[in-house]
């Protein structure tokens, strides 16, 4: 809040998404997910089908943010790892980057040793690509006009006008 | 923190609703919900107790239109109101991009409600934030209640600096989309000056 924005350029977007279509073949897993810590979902690959995105980023963030909360209890920084078992599916976490949050889900075609050793594989790469759209995000200007630069009282409440 | 998305077109913002136990946050996010065209709501979540009190938050997805070609999401939270519940409202104040308080009107719980406003002022200063320079909407709720406060005694407790307030009464849907839409405005006129 005040000062702060995340903004994710064309370019950054293709970037992810390049890493995360190959962590989906290398891992074997159904969708895999991009969330900021907000609870904003920044990307996503796989099989998405009818999965709730929008509430899948918000209680991934939750989870995150409660299992640091946990960790510090108990003398850790973080939990930077979590995984969550399931009959059919399951889903593995893994910070990227202090903001950013990997989420895998994955069934029995793959298995948890396989997801993790991919996971950390894939999490070098985005953790590179975050690093530079944080820089990017330092000097926004430079990259492209803020789409509220120019937006008018006008333009506000016709967002309401409906 | 708002996350502009280039890639999808996507503006999103994120909405925190704060307040003492049981001042009736989730009942604001249920009438949004129940009142909101359905091709601009997400699901809403309630991550609640047995007995129905906000455990964890409550969180309202809304996509209310597009700003020059962007379509603008708002993320709508609560946080638990509970006292003992104050690491889990750190945690969902974190990166959000506007405040709405809602006070609970009735007489006996104006402490409740200092306590808590004092919590949020505490809780935002904890991530560098002032209350002060955030948008922020009070909102007095329970207005039809027999022994509501009066407004004059509620705003010089509760919002002295006389930022924009609502009285509301939100199981019937009073002042809650008056309140939602003003701290929209308030989140995206504070986007454009972040902009400038």
């Amino acid at each position: 809040m005040h000062g702060q924005q995340l903004l994710l350029y064309e370019e950054d977007h293709r970037s992810v998404q390049a890493v995360i279509r190959q962590l989906i073949r290398d891992a074997d897993a159904l969708a895999i997910f991009v969330v900021d810590m907000n609870g904003q979902l920044v990307a996503e690959a796989g099989e998405v089908g009818d999965i709730d995105t929008i509430s899948l980023a918000s209680l991934c963030a939750g989870c995150v943010a409660a299992t640091a909360g946990l960790a510090r209890l108990v003398g850790e920084n973080d939990f930077p790892v979590h995984f969550h078992q399931g009959r059919r599916a399951s889903l593995h976490i893994t910070r990227i980057t202090p903001q950013m949050i990997l989420a895998v889900i994955f069934d029995d075609r793959s298995s948890l040793g396989l997801v993790r050793l991919r996971v950390r594989k894939a999490v070098g790469g985005l953790a590179r690509i975050f690093e530079t759209l944080r820089k990017k995000t330092e000097r926004p200007r430079a990259f492209g006009n803020s789409p509220f630069a120019d937006i008018t009282d006008e333009d506000i409440d016709n967002l309401f006008s409906n | 923190m708002s996350f502009i998305n280039y890639s999808a077109r996507e503006i999103n913002c994120k909405i925190v609703y704060y307040g003492p136990g049981l001042c009736g946050k989730t009942t604001n996010l249920q009438w949004i919900y129940k009142r909101t065209n359905p091709k601009l709501k997400g699901k809403m979540i309630s991550l609640a107790t047995e007995t129905e009190r906000t455990l964890f938050f409550d969180f309202l997805p809304l996509a209310l239109g597009t700003i020059r070609g962007f379509q603008t999401r708002f993320h709508l939270y609560t946080v638990p109101g509970q006292v003992f519940y104050n690491a889990s409202r750190k945690l969902i104040l974190k990166g959000c991009d506007g405040v709405v308080f809602v006070a609970d009107s009735q007489a006996e719980r104006m402490e409740a409600n200092v306590e808590s406003l004092e919590n949020l002022r505490v809780n935002l200063d904890a991530q560098g934030i002032e209350l002060a320079t955030t948008p922020f909407i009070m909102q007095y709720n329970k207005r039809d209640l027999p022994n509501a406060a009066p407004i004059d005694e509620m705003r010089a407790l509760l919002n002295p600096r006389q930022l924009t307030e609502f009285e509301a009464c939100a199981p019937n849907g009073g002042g809650v989309f008056e309140t939602l839409k003003a701290v929209a405005r308030e989140v995206l006129h504070d986007l454009k000056q972040m902009s400038r």
